[in-house]
């Protein structure tokens, strides 16, 4: 199969293919960015893949296929808590496509306004735990309250979709 | 494929989707595929403040099966004809693959 050098490697007929990065693959890409080379990332498109078990990865997309399997390279997993955020590097990311929720385009212009705060991963993983626990804790009290009103709360919020 | 070529009159409408995570998003439609996944431009997260990662987004391709409602702008859609076209394609199976056409 004669999958071009330009265009993307599956036949879709999806809405993806504008978000596909593919300036790596052109011939010309010198010619466009001459700084390219020295700095290779900081041409390229991050988009942001929020998956259903709520986790936010920032990558730039490399592939995909009818389903939204998605690839990403040079992935970061971003935590957010309150108006701080924290990043791990996770590298390359294959998705499987019904884990996604959604996969927006980053304007790095609105990256500049925002009034969000980078920590530590330390710091955010604490942070995240506690934030569980304390969302935990409510929980607790609300189903017993619940509970002892003679209402059933068999009810967990998991994975609803 | 009667509410994919539905979904395709309603390209340039603004509208409002809100997905099984009780997200909520409004802009303007894109384009939509055969399994509904939705691309929108120029999006606003209702509720913003909870959802601090969707701040820096413009554009963003939704996957169908995460959907829940389309809120849709109602001068945009014809109900009767929608209703009608419905009873058509339940009434042809057979057309019922092969999109809002008749096959003669």
């Amino acid at each position: 199969m004669n999958s071009g050098a330009s265009g993307p490697f599956f036949t879709t007929s999806t809405g993806l293919v504008d978000s596909v990065d593919s300036r790596l693959f052109s011939r010309h890409r010198t010619s466009l960015h001459p700084h390219y080379i020295a700095n290779p990332l900081d041409f390229l498109e991050k988009l942001v893949v929020v998956l259903r078990d709520g986790r936010k990865l920032i990558g730039i997309l490399r592939s995909f296929d009818q389903f939204a399997n998605l690839v990403l390279q040079d992935t970061i997993e971003r935590i957010y808590v309150g108006n701080c955020y924290g990043d791990i590097p996770r590298g390359i990311f294959l998705i499987r496509g019904e884990n996604v929720v959604l996969l927006g385009e980053i304007d790095p212009e609105r990256e500049d306004f925002t009034n969000l705060q980078q920590v530590p991963v330390e710091d955010i993983l604490v942070a995240q735990r506690e934030e569980l626990e304390s969302k935990q804790k409510r929980e607790k009290i609300k189903n017993q309250t619940l509970h002892d009103r003679g209402f059933s709360v068999d009810y967990m919020e998991t994975d609803l979709y | 494929m009667l509410f994919y070529s539905f979904f395709k009159t309603l390209v340039d409408q603004t509208v409002t989707i809100e997905l099984k995570n009780d997200l909520a998003i409004t802009g303007t439609l894109v384009s939509v595929d055969q399994f509904l996944n939705i691309k929108l431009d120029n999006i606003k997260v209702v509720d913003e403040a909870r959802y601090p990662h969707m701040i820096t987004v413009k554009n963003c391709f939704i996957r169908g099966s995460v959907v829940r409602y389309v809120q849709l702008p109602s001068q945009a859609v014809d109900t009767a004809l929608l209703q009608d076209a419905a009873r058509r394609e339940a009434a042809q199976p057979s057309t019922a693959q092969q999109g809002n056409v008749r096959v003669k």
